[in-house]
């Protein structure tokens, strides 16, 4: 069987999943659009502060909402993974002769793909709230919005494989996402932060993610927080897919 | 001609080790498995939960890398050579497997698809497959909306989806309404008739008497007795032949007839009752029948009665299969 027939089979048996009930691709969406309705309206009233340029308020949250999207989003997949645990499904792959790989790939590309679109669409809605999007930057955005998102799938995926009950899932999940997306500067510029707390944003990876979200939004592709996010992203995305893959194959022990 | 065997283990052996408190402990599932399993046959591992059976189910299956001993899987290695083994068995686990967020079709064709089949050939194997396990009312509904029975038609014909010609099945009526088990040990039945050797675990001794071929009784990860239900029961001691005559004397005498021709490990009269112990009783009792008709004493009535798996497993377990599963 080889690996990209094993993925695409295994991506469409998930993403069929998701189209069955494609009304929580939309549900989740209402999270980011109270953050971009409630929340936004706030920052503008600041305006000047260090981080956050008078009149580009939106020009700064969109591109740091959006990782946080990926960060939220994707981490809580887990739950899904559970159920087919439970129901035998993923026992009953393992022993056909389909990739190991492929069935946790094909579910971390689902997971991106519904990233992906609510990104989108999220971008759509706040072009007339006064975002101005550099095409360029956004699609490489969205490439790392994807990384971001299949780090955080794989991570809820570990923790599933490795309880297997959806007791523990939730507060484990909750008390690594709230510190990552506090300590990224989304909600408000780390500029504003003391010292301390920016030291310790710098050892978030997702604060990268962050600081080359809002380089690429600007068109500001000389920025060396491009090359930073995306390396960091990429090979944080590869040991946590390892472990996610690690996991799987402990699974019946 | 030697029998081929489809499954051949030695020695196989799992140990667990599980972190309590810091402090490792080792765990030992399955103590050293020797089994040899017949090819076209059907093959019952017996024993109460935890004693191994799915443990040693899930090695053979390439679930579960064991922690020593050797194996041979449809004739090949079970530490080398797991993925031809996967090409070659079915395996339908205890859960069953069955995704219950897609239809019957679709969970047999993306199956089929898993095992290298092209679409449209998976398609056509999945139309094959619901008329013979007899889905068609069903099978473009979503999973999710079957009946116990009906789940556990699409389990077992997922497991059969490559054509596999061995197939595992871990407890394959656990849980199913009387005639939904009588329908699948039909089907397995017809499996067997196609070919396909069969390997079950299960937790209840009807189903070892109605289906196996062979059986072993596994407890506490050892096997403890292997050999045909009948070889089994009869290991246990002789079958009873109660015989009921209209008076004393004539029992008395037949008693005594019987005594000299036979030989049985026990005889005992009991007013006009006369119980025979002994070996094979379905085939003594025409024997025993002309015996008494020659010297023209007359039994009213006969009955026999033959020890069951049940007392098989309470005689080498020392406790009752059923009691240790409640």
């Amino acid at each position: 069987m080889k690996l990209l027939r094993g993925i695409q089979l295994m991506f469409i048996r998930n993403m069929r999943q998701t189209l069955r009930s494609p009304i929580f691709v939309f549900v989740s969406l209402f999270q980011p659009l109270l953050y971009l309705f409630l929340f936004m309206p706030l920052l503008n009233g600041l305006g000047g502060v260090p981080g956050l340029p008078a009149g580009k308020t939106v020009q700064i949250f969109i591109p740091g909402l959006l990782v946080m999207m990926a960060l939220f989003g994707s981490a809580f997949v887990g739950f899904n993974l559970i159920d087919d645990i439970r129901s035998g499904v993923i026992e009953r792959f393992l022993v056909t002769p389909v990739n190991r790989s492929a069935i946790l790939l094909g579910r971390v590309l689902r997971d991106a793909v519904v990233l992906l679109t609510q990104c989108v669409l999220i971008t759509l809605v706040a072009i007339p709230l006064g975002l101005s999007v550099n095409i360029g930057g956004f699609l490489l955005s969205l490439v790392l919005y994807a990384m971001v998102s299949i780090t955080m799938a794989s991570m809820s995926y570990s923790f599933a494989l490795i309880y297997r009950i959806e007791d523990p899932l939730a507060p484990t999940l909750n008390t690594i996402t709230l510190p990552l997306s506090l300590l990224s500067g989304i909600m408000l510029p780390l500029a504003l932060a003391p010292l301390w707390l920016q030291d310790l944003a710098k050892v978030n990876p997702f604060s990268y993610a962050v600081n080359a979200s809002r380089a690429l939004f600007a068109g500001n592709f000389q920025s060396i927080d491009i090359i930073e996010g995306f390396v960091i992203i990429f090979l944080l995305m590869s040991v946590v897919f390892w472990w996610s893959l690690n996991s799987l194959r402990k699974l019946e022990e | 001609m030697t029998e081929e065997l489809v499954i051949e283990t030695k020695g196989l052996k799992k140990t667990f080790v599980s972190k309590i408190k810091g402090k490792k402990k080792e765990v030992e599932a399955v103590k050293g498995v020797d089994l040899a399993v017949k090819k076209g046959k059907i093959f019952g591992f017996l024993g109460p939960n935890g004693a191994g059976k799915s443990t040693t189910q899930k090695m053979l299956s390439t679930l579960l890398p064991p922690t020593g001993g050797e194996a041979k899987v449809a004739g090949f290695d079970l530490q080398k050579e797991q993925s031809q083994i996967r090409k070659n068995i079915g395996y339908v686990s205890q859960a069953g497997g069955t995704d219950s967020g897609a239809t019957g079709y679709e969970n047999l064709i993306l199956q089929a698809q898993l095992y290298g089949i092209d679409d449209k050939t998976a398609k056509k194997q999945a139309e094959e497959l619901v008329k013979r396990f007899q889905m068609d009312s069903f099978a473009d509904r979503p999973a999710s909306t079957y009946s116990g029975g009906q789940k556990r038609r699409l389990d077992v014909a997922l497991g059969m989806t490559h054509r596999p010609q061995l197939l595992l099945l871990d407890e394959p009526t656990i849980g199913l309404d009387p005639q939904s088990r009588v329908y699948m040990w039909e089907e397995i039945k017809k499996l067997k008739a196609d070919g396909v050797s069969i390997f079950l675990t299960t937790h209840y001794m009807e189903e070892a008497d109605n289906l196996c071929d062979t059986i072993a009784i596994i407890d506490d990860g050892t096997i403890i007795i292997k050999g045909t239900p009948m070889e089994l029961k009869n290991s246990i001691g002789a079958d009873v032949i109660v015989l009921g005559f209209s008076d004393e004397d004539i029992a008395r005498k037949s008693e005594k007839l019987l005594l000299d021709r036979f030989h049985p490990e026990k005889i005992a009269m009991e007013e006009t009752f006369v119980r025979l112990h002994i070996k094979d009783g379905d085939r003594a009792i025409p024997e025993v029948l002309r015996l008494l008709d020659a010297n023209n004493l007359k039994a009213q009535n006969i009955t026999l009665s033959k020890p069951s798996l049940d007392d098989v497993f309470l005689k080498y377990t020392g406790r009752s299969l059923r009691e240790d599963n409640k």
